[in-house]
Order: C-alpha cells, then sequence, then structure tokens
C-alpha cells in the first residue's frame, strides 16, 4: 500500500470556545487532484493552514508523504507550496525580485532560468520589473501562482487560485494547473468556491460546513447522490442543510 | 551552519536590500537622524569646551555618546524592523511555509541590523571627523568591541519587541521605535552611573549599555581601557539574548497557534 502524499486523521482545531475544524480525517494520493468546498467559515483556509503546519492543531495529525507536519515539518516542506488571496507578496519588491527570493528560500537550482520558464507559461515576462503592488488583482493572481510553482511542489495547496481573473485567464489558469498535476505527478489540494473549476480539476471534492466534512466523493458521485445537475446546486444543498450527514450519506 | 541555512539567510537578506535599494528615501532616513544628532551635539561640545573644564579634558566625549547610542538605537530598529516589513506586506505565511526557519529570520535580521547601521552611521561618523576632527575609531579596537555590545544588545531588545508585535499585532508596533528610550535614563549615556540614585544603580548595571558608555568615557577621559566592563557588557548581553530568543520563540509558537502568521498585516 502506497503512502498517501496528504493523511489527516481526526484533525481538530479549536480558537477558545470555538471550534473550527471538527475531527475531520482525509486523504489525498498522490498525484490526485481534490477540492475542499464550504461556505464562509466553513473551516476551509484553517484546514489549508493546519496542513502547512502554519497553525497547530490542537489534536488529530496530518502527514505530508508520511511525515509529521507538527513534529517535523521542515522535511516536508522543500517539496510543498501554496498560495493564497490572504497572504501577499512584498508591494515595493519588482515580480523577478520576489519570485528570486522565493526561489532561494526554496533552493531552486538555475533561478533565473525557473523564473524565466514560469513568467513565459503564466503570461508574466512583461510584468517582471514592475512592482508587484502595481498590478491588478488578476496579475498578482497569477505571480502568486507563479511563486507556488516556484519550487516544483510535489504538493500544492491553493487557496481560491483562480480569485480575481478573468474567465479567459483564469481557464488559462486551470489549464496550467492540470498540465502541471499530469507532468509532474504532483498532488493539489484546493479550496474554490468556483464550481466549475472543481468539476473541471477535481477528481474527488471533500463538502465541508461548520468545521467538519460532511460528504466527499467524486463530482459525478456527489451529483448522482443529490440528484443534482450542477455542484452549485450541491453546494447549496449541503450549505443550507438540506443534505444529510457525511454519515448518513454514506 | 548548513548551506541551506546559510543561503535562505542571504535570500531574506537580498529581499530587504531590494527594499532599501528600490527606495532612497528609506537610505535617507537611516542616516538623516544621526547626522542631525551628531552635528547638534557636536557644536554643543564646542560650546562647552570653552566654558566647562571637564568637557575641555574630553571634548569627544558629548559626540562619542551620541554616535555609541545610535549604535544600539539602529541595532534594534534594523533588527525589528525586517519583521515589521513582513508584516506590513502580509508575507510571513509565505516565509513560513517555505522551508525557512523561525532562527533563520532572526539571523538575516541581525545580518541587516549591521547593515543598516553601517549604512546609517557612516555619513555622521565621516562628518564628525570633518566638522569637529572627532573619530571614535581613534581611540582604538575597544571602540569597536563597545559597538559591537550595543548592537548586541539592540538585537536582545529587538527580538522582545518583535515578540510583543507578533503576540499583540501591529497595535503595539510603535514599540519599536520607542522601547530602546526606555534605557537612555539608565544606561548612563551622557553622565556616570554614580549620577544616578542609590536604589537604581543596580538596574543600570543591569544594562549591557551601561558598562559600554563607562567603558567609553574611562578610554577618552582616562584614556584606559577597561576590559572588566568589557566583560560586563558581553555578560549581561548574553542574558539578554537568551530572555529576546525566549520570548520570540514563546510568541511564535503562540503565533503558530492562534493563527496569527497568517492574520497578521491585516
Amino acid at each position: 500500500m502506497t503512502t498517501p502524499a496528504i493523511s489527516v486523521r481526526a484533525l481538530t482545531k479549536r480558537f477558545g470556545d470555538i471550534t473550527a475544524v471538527r475531527g475531520i480525517s482525509f486523504s489525498v494520493e498522490e498525484g490526485r487532484v481534490s477540492a475542499l468546498l464550504g461556505g464562509n467559515g466553513a473551516g476551509k483556509t484553517t484546514t489549508i493552514s493546519m496542513l502547512l503546519g502554519l497553525l497547530t492543531p490542537s489534536s488529530g495529525e496530518v502527514r505530508i508523504h508520511g511525515v509529521d507536519m507538527v513534529a517535523d515539518r521542515y522535511r516536508a516542506l522543500p517539496t510543498m507550496n501554496f498560495s493564497s488571496p490572504y497572504v501577499d507578496l512584498p508591494h515595493r519588491l519588482s515580480v523577478r525580485e520576489n519570485l528570486r527570493v522565493y526561489a532561494d528560500l526554496y533552493g531552486v537550482p538555475q533561478p533565473r532560468r525557473r523564473i524565466d520558464e514560469l513568467a513565459g507559461a503564466l503570461d508574466l515576462v512583461e510584468l517582471l520589473g514592475r512592482r508587484t503592488g502595481q498590478l491588478s488583482a488578476g496579475q498578482k493572481t497569477r505571480v502568486a501562482l507563479a511563486k507556488a510553482l516556484i519550487n516544483r511542489p510535489r504538493v500544492l495547496l491553493l487557496d481560491e487560485p483562480t480569485a480575481s481573473l478573468d474567465p479567459d485567464s483564469a481557464d488559462w489558469v486551470r489549464t496550467y494547473l492540470e498540465d502541471y498535476a499530469r507532468a509532474e505527478s504532483a498532488t493539489i489540494l484546493l479550496a474554490s468556491h468556483n464550481m466549475a473549476e472543481v468539476e473541471r480539476l477535481c477528481d474527488r471534492v471533500l463538502m465541508m460546513r461548520a468545521g467538519a466534512i460532511v460528504d466527499r466523493g467524486s463530482p459525478n458521485s456527489l451529483l448522482a447522490r443529490y440528484g443534482r445537475s450542477t455542484l452549485e446546486d450541491v453546494f447549496l444543498d449541503i450549505a443550507r442543510d438540506r443534505a444529510s450527514s457525511e454519515g448518513e450519506a454514506a | 551552519m548548513k548551506a541551506g541555512a546559510a543561503r535562505r539567510m542571504l535570500a531574506l537578506v537580498r529581499r530587504y536590500m531590494y527594499l532599501l535599494r528600490g527606495s532612497w528615501p528609506r537610505i535617507l532616513e537611516l542616516a538623516y537622524w544621526p547626522t542631525v544628532q551628531m552635528v547638534v551635539w557636536g557644536f554643543v561640545t564646542q560650546f562647552f569646551v570653552g566654558h566647562s573644564t571637564w568637557v575641555a579634558n574630553a571634548a569627544g566625549v558629548l559626540i562619542g555618546a551620541v554616535l555609541l547610542w545610535d549604535v544600539l538605537f539602529r541595532g534594534q530598529m534594523g533588527f525589528s524592523l525586517c519583521f515589521l516589513e513582513e508584516m506590513w506586506s502580509r508575507n510571513l505565511g509565505h516565509l513560513f511555509v517555505s522551508p525557512l526557519r523561525p532562527w533563520e529570520l532572526i539571523g538575516a535580521a541581525m545580518i541587516m541590523s549591521l547593515l543598516r547601521t553601517c549604512i546609517g552611521l557612516a555619513p555622521s561618523w565621516v562628518l564628525a571627523w570633518v566638522l569637529f576632527e572627532f573619530s571614535v575609531l581613534s581611540y582604538g579596537p575597544g571602540v569597536v568591541a563597545f559597538f559591537t555590545c550595543l548592537t548586541v544588545m539592540g538585537w536582545g531588545i529587538g527580538m522582545t519587541v518583535t515578540a510583543m508585535v507578533i503576540r499583540f499585532g501591529l497595535g503595539a508596533e510603535s514599540l519599536a521605535w520607542v522601547a530602546i528610550f526606555a534605557f537612555a535614563p539608565i544606561s548612563a549615556v551622557y553622565y556616570p552611573v554614580a549620577t544616578l540614585p542609590g536604589w537604581l544603580q543596580p538596574v543600570a548595571w543591569a544594562t549591557p549599555s551601561a558598562y559600554v558608555f563607562e567603558g567609553m568615557r574611562a578610554v577618552m577621559v582616562d584614556g584606559v581601557f577597561r576590559a572588566d566592563l568589557l566583560a560586563g557588557a558581553v555578560v549581561v548581553n548574553v542574558i539578554y539574548l537568551v530572555i529576546g530568543a525566549t520570548v520570540f520563540a514563546a510568541a511564535f509558537a503562540s503565533a503558530r497557534s492562534n493563527g496569527k502568521l497568517l492574520q497578521v498585516g491585516e
């Protein structure tokens, strides 16, 4: 049996009296693309933060390629990366400078070459010399994605990866992510509100509500289970509590 | 130190140098205040030389005090600013999901503190020589040791201040500018520790800066290098560094527990 790329067991996070994540368990096999879906406050960002070791769990376990992220996260971090609209890159540095700093932090060999490669792939060539703070929201999203791919991560965690992108750019980024996952056998876990994106990219969906996983499965199996034609309708059913809990569904 | 750790620290130094290089007001700000201070105290010294026997016998003691106090201030600010820059730019989340260890960020901040101090003080030291024919370095290598002690003290205080900002958020950032001034009255910058009330003198001897400024006066007034004062400064500095590192580690662990590494700056 192979070790899953991401393995989460009974993960819980409490902030005082508030329980943000309630004993969730899941795993993502290597090379698969999965999604965390849920409304605002469902616990997606908190879960991703714990997967990255940025947030200490109250209890439970997170393993990335078998490495315990609470006790030994520095063994796993060089093979991971993430992007999130809630974390910025320094605005006063140019795009090239920002990417160079992160290339050095991750020990990327031939950083100039890698930056030029990503700039070409993500249409950033014209932006490399511009200050990151001067970019539009869509351009910043593409730069954040370039930073997330700078070290060719085996595990990529993306929080709303196509937020602020126009439909054409978003489609282009999705295609890039699909190709990247296939070419690098990368494991991707994304949190998104864009159902079309999830249907297109993901093999598996984890539905979250109030800190718990309330359902899971492939997009097609969820559509069939809820008798709906779009994931958006499934999402609304779950968000409005029109679904049974995961235990009942299973 | 492993090569990876050195590479990551240099990556951060590169990041802060990009920032400095891209903003001439930041470079100007580094040099502006130390230079103005030095010029003012230089003229004050010139005035006192004609009116005070003590100052006439040790003409450089006030300028030396001003220049060395700025070493302490710049050392602490240079350290704290590295963290504040990351918080202002909401970049801590990216940094701490990279392989960067917290102590490597501290190491980079120490290097930048030294660089910022040198960049900021070089014009005032040159101007002190041009305008007043005063050079701190003419007092020998002991002054370099005292310079180092003040910089290290700045790091210790900088770590504690940074820990407070991590713990309490950017609402506490003004501490980075004002914390050091709490040490001014008891650091014996312009007067000997003996001037202080008896009950305050042990407090003064609990600061590395008091040993340094007493040592500076011993060199400038008596022409004697006091190794005992240097040793005292080193010992108290070690205590400051241990306290700073402990408080920082606790604040960082707390930030990881309550999610502030992602939230800070918002």
